[in-house]
């Protein structure tokens, strides 16, 4: 695929064609019955794909039980046209999806499935999706505006390796066994699977955010209600296709695209889900967390907003450190909980080192995902662009200087390209808010102890980053740093086998490595009397 | 200036007098509340004022919260070295070892529990578990990941910061030795609310704490009110994370201030309506015995007490009928006599909870075996009692009553009593009797329940995980699992080449 031929044929032009076939008729049809799939044709690489668009339970697309009209529309951001509709799940729809995960876990899955058994089907599906990568990032290119090539290379071969690191866990589930008297008792634990999950995943990596939750899940034998978000739920419905082929039983993983505040509240509050897994804001994680207090205490675990800061010290190798804070804040045009959006550079080198990031952030092209150039994509919706331009408007009104950025582009597509503010200070909203963008607020700092104050500066505590080639003062700063993740001369790699979570209002719990095991398993004690008599009473 | 506990202790089992003061223990200091106020500690064995203890309110846990923080960056936290908070946590050992008799006096005191279960459980329990964390302190270890060579991935495992620790008033030390050991052996430092029916024990912790050198500010300890203290803890800005013990009911308002607050971690041991499911081919004495501990051990008031006894059908007439005569033989009466087997109720408001247990149990149709009234004239004692012909819409079967009332109910076959053990909102303990080996590691399986026993009841050592399924609780206390509730993981990525 040449860069140039494709920018060509999609320049100017529909990017799609839409048509749907109406699989499903009940008793009594609809002119507006949601059909079961939709044909979307893909110019770029000239072809027409069929994609599930029904409720995906029990292995099986379905319309919604009972509010068979409710559709969700989607959009593809670059061009602000309609891709096509899928089903919204209702609240009905969930029970039905939670019961089919419990009767899952009950029979075919969870305790009655062997570890080796759990590890060939999640291997299976990483075939399957490796299989299908192409076919995958295209939609989700198109649904969620990143570049193809992004999609294809770091959201989905991230995601491959994912489901293949817990593929290795599932049966490497191990508890302890503890010594408590030799002679007459044995204690052990048994990490078993919690049962079944709510999982509720965003819309900035669809495929990605899947892969972290679906993976430890399977691996530890637990079942799925997985409520992808209703700007993105394409990739997911693909995959769930992708999962009734790998041969996983029916129930084990359904997928309900739904609105949060129908499916999200459904099954926060749900008395029959054991844990529910959040990723996205802070204010919705609050909400999420308060519905399980209400309701039947299920386990939680939160990945959540950020606002984090990278340091660059004066020793620093400026040229790699202006590369890796662009990639801080620019990749996926700054719609990532980690992004860098606070960079904090030392006094003695700030002008240098401003002038050299700026140049290098001018050199991204934010474009449509299906054109080569680009290395960023839109925004994903109306409701972020109109968002992170109220941050940007909101930056100068309050007097911090645009170094970068600040004008709107004409024609369609929610696009916004990067952004730098300089002379901000700690009040700012730039400066404090989550803002999702590619907007990165740039202060400075004269000691070691003022970066790290202005760094922890925050009700977040995701990510930090810091740049410097003084070894004492990387391990002094790293650890003094109150974040989830903290890189030194990088920023926003991660890696399958290294946690990821968040401190303070960034979340709790962990995600990736051993430790998202513990987010998936009940540790049940078992204490053994095999020789100590009671004397009663005593 | 916060008023001195004075009391001379003369009964058989302890002889002495004990003169401490009751303030509010913040920074190191014994203070009055910010409102002057204070907070009567009742006897219940007969319902008289023990003392008076200073009552700590929102602004105290505000003051409590910073002496925290400052202790956490200045002297405690990253500032101490786990070799270090070893050493401290051991003295506190030896110091609480040379006051044990005291300590299970104050205990037998306010809680009413016998002063012999409290020397040989909760203080001995106590020690017990603050050793076993001390030799935590100095290993709590992150991971290196292997990524690629031009790079190095670590994990450490800090402490929290600043953890605000709600504990009840069953068992009072015990409860404050859970918390503490493993908070004080990851470096936390700490805001800890006893329960204001029996403050004194942790009050006098206090004063072991100070003499054993412990840094000012890392531990503080506030007596108060749940619905005022309770709750400026659990909505605290600056806790970063809560850890509570008690109901189910103000287990959930904790979690849901915590959402509305700053989303500070969160860790629950709450209610239980634990099975205990006796399988014929148990042996039937040990498995009475068992039983018999299992519900009426701390007079019921033990959030995993076995309080459904499921009995299978073919030795269930001859069970009820040991059982019952075993429960006859149970002493209730002076917590310092000897032969006491059971005391008061911890206070009015638990007696009268259990009372209209015993009476919602009565009017639905059970019938009462033994027991199912008030124990002499005076103080909170109730009678071992024992229900037999309850149906699972009960309440006496479905609710926690947390006092010396127990269910026995016949089961035909394994389906047939696991279906009806797990049929609980409830997943904290479980018990199995029996002598086959599959059957029983197929039950303890099969149950949901963070605690499986199997030919034993509420057995519990300090490295083994405790802690509910379900609506039982979240997270896990003891063992090594602990660590992990008072520990936040950072992962560090070092660049040592990749170049952008």
């Amino acid at each position: 695929m040449a860069a140039k031929s494709i920018y060509t044929k999609l320049f100017g032009r529909a990017l799609l064609s839409f048509s749907s076939r109406t699989l499903y008729h009940s008793s009594h049809t609809l002119s507006t019955m949601a059909s079961l799939s939709a044909h979307i044709l893909i110019r770029a690489a000239n072809r027409e794909l069929e994609i599930p668009t029904g409720l995906f339970i029990n292995n099986e697309f379905v319309p919604s039980a009972d509010s068979p009209n409710d559709l969700i529309h989607l959009v593809n951001p670059a061009t602000e046209e309609t891709i096509c509709s899928v089903v919204a799940g209702s609240v009905k729809d969930i029970d039905i999806a939670v019961a089919a995960a419990r009767k899952a876990f009950n029979t075919t899955w969870g305790k009655n499935v062997t570890g080796f058994e759990r590890s060939k089907l999640l291997n299976k599906l990483a075939d399957l999706m490796e299989r299908d990568q192409d076919i995958l990032a295209e939609v989700e290119s198109l649904n969620n505006g990143k570049p193809f090539k992004i999609a294809r290379d770091f959201d989905i071969g991230d995601s491959i390796q994912c489901l293949r690191y817990y593929a290795g866990w599932a049966d490497k589930i191990t508890g302890q066994t503890i010594e408590v008297d030799n002679k007459t008792k044995l204690a052990f634990t048994r990490h078993d699977p919690i049962g079944v999950c709510g999982q509720i995943i965003p819309w900035n990596y669809p495929i990605n955010m899947w892969a972290w939750k679906v993976a430890p899940a399977l691996a530890c034998g637990c079942t799925i209600v997985m409520k992808p978000s209703e700007l993105t739920p394409l990739t997911a419905l693909m995959l769930s296709k992708l999962i009734a082929e790998a041969g996983f039983p029916p129930g084990v993983v359904n997928t309900i695209p739904s609105l949060g505040s129908v499916g999200g509240v459904a099954l926060s509050t749900h008395m029959d889900v054991d844990k529910v897994a959040f990723t996205g804001s802070t204010v919705t994680g609050r909400k999420v967390m308060e519905a399980a207090a209400k309701s039947n205490l299920k386990k939680v675990s939160l990945e959540l907003g950020g606002k984090s800061p990278q340091l660059v010290f004066e020793s620093a190798d400026l040229e790699q450190a202006a590369n890796w804070a662009c990639l801080g804040i620019l990749y996926n045009t700054g719609q990532d909980c980690t992004a860098g959006s606070r960079l904090y550079v030392q006094d003695t080198i700030y002008d240098k080192f401003v002038s050299l990031l700026v140049s290098k952030a001018k050199e991204l092209v934010i474009g449509d995902g299906f054109d080569e150039k680009s290395g960023g994509g839109p925004l994903v919706s109306k409701t972020q662009f109109d968002k992170v331009w109220r941050y940007i408007e909101s930056g100068s009104a309050q007097g911090a200087k645009l170094a970068l950025g600040g004008q709107k582009r004409p024609g369609k597509g929610f696009f916004v390209d990067p952004t730098i503010f300089t002379d901000i200070n700690a009040n700012m909203d730039i400066v404090r808010d989550e803002i999702f963008g590619p907007v990165l607020a740039v202060g400075r700092f004269k000691t070691e102890e003022e970066a790290i104050s202005l760094a922890n500066d925050t009700s977040y505590g995701l990510g930090a980053g810091l740049h410097s080639n003084d070894a004492n003062q990387c391990m002094r700063v790293s650890s003094a740093l109150e974040a989830g993740t903290v890189w030194i001369n990088q920023y926003n790699l991660l890696n399958n086998n290294v946690p990821f979570g968040g401190k303070k209002q960034s979340g709790i719990g962990r995600e990736l490595g051993s430790y998202a095991l513990d987010e998936y398993t009940s540790v049940k004690a078992i204490h053994w009397n095999f020789g100590e008599k009671l004397d009663w009473p005593l | 200036m916060p008023s001195t506990f004075t009391h001379e202790f003369n009964t058989s089992a302890f002889k002495a007098k004990v003169s401490f003061s009751t303030g509010l223990f913040i920074n190191g200091q014994f203070l009055d509340g910010s409102d002057n106020t204070t907070i009567d500690v009742i006897n219940p064995t007969n319902g008289k004022v023990v003392t008076s203890v200073s009552e700590g309110t929102a602004k105290d846990v505000d003051l409590a919260v910073d002496a925290a923080h400052t202790a956490f960056d200045t002297t405690w936290g990253l500032h101490a070295p786990g070799a270090q908070r070893s050493i401290l946590m051991s003295k506190l050992v030896a110091l609480m070892e040379k006051n044990a008799d005291e300590l299970a006096a104050l205990e037998a005191l306010d809680n009413g529990k016998t002063f012999n279960w409290a020397r040989n459980v909760d203080v001995a329990g106590a020690i017990d578990c603050i050793r076993y964390y001390a030799g935590w302190a100095d290993k709590v270890t992150g991971q290196v990941q292997e990524t690629t060579e031009d790079k190095l991935t670590y994990t450490r495992h800090e402490p929290i910061g600043v953890v605000g620790q709600i504990i009840p008033w069953n068992f009072p030390l015990l409860m404050m030795a859970w918390k503490l050991g493993p908070a004080l052996a990851c470096g936390n430092t700490i805001v800890l609310k006893p329960s204001e029916f029996t403050p004194l024990t942790a009050i006098r912790m206090c004063h072991l704490i100070n003499e054993a050198g412990f840094p000012p500010g890392v531990v503080n300890v506030l007596t108060g009110y749940g619905h005022t203290a309770g709750n400026a803890i659990s909505s605290h800005m600056k806790v970063e994370k809560v850890a509570f013990t008690g109901s189910t009911l103000v287990g959930r308002k904790i979690m849901e201030a915590a959402a509305r607050s700053n989303l500070k971690n969160v860790t629950l041991e709450l209610g239980g309506k634990s099975p205990n499911i006796i399988f014929e081919d148990a042996d039937i004495e040990q498995a009475v015995n068992w039983a018999a501990f299992g519900i009426f051990w701390n007079h019921g008031q033990t959030c995993c007490a076995g309080s459904r006894i499921y009995v299978q059908e073919g030795i269930y007439d001859e069970f009820l009928k040991r059982f019952t005569e075993k429960t006859r033989s149970l002493k209730v009466g002076d917590p310092f006599a000897p032969d006491t087997f059971q005391g008061p109720q911890v206070s009015e408001v638990q007696f009268n909870r259990i009372m209209s247990y015993i009476e919602s149990g009565k009017a639905a149709g059970a019938k009462v075996e033994i027991g199912g009234e008030r124990h002499g004239t005076e103080g909170y004692f109730i009678k071992p009692t024992i229900f037999t012909n309850v149906d699972p819409s009960m309440k006496i079967v479905q609710e926690e009553i947390f006092g010396p009332v127990g269910v026995v109910i016949k089961f035909k076959d394994e389906d047939d009593v696991i279906k009806q053990a797990n049929d609980t909102v409830y997943g904290l303990a479980a018990a199995v009797f029996t002598q086959n080996l599959n059957r029983a590691i197929n039950t303890a399986h099969r149950l949901k329940a963070g605690t499986a026993w199997i030919n034993c009841v509420n057995s519990l050592h300090s490295n083994v995980p405790f802690g509910g399924f379900k609506q039982s609780g979240i997270g896990r206390e003891l063992g090594e699992y602990a660590l992990s509730n008072y520990t936040a993981v950072k992962a560090v990525h070092i660049n040592l080449g990749h170049r952008m």
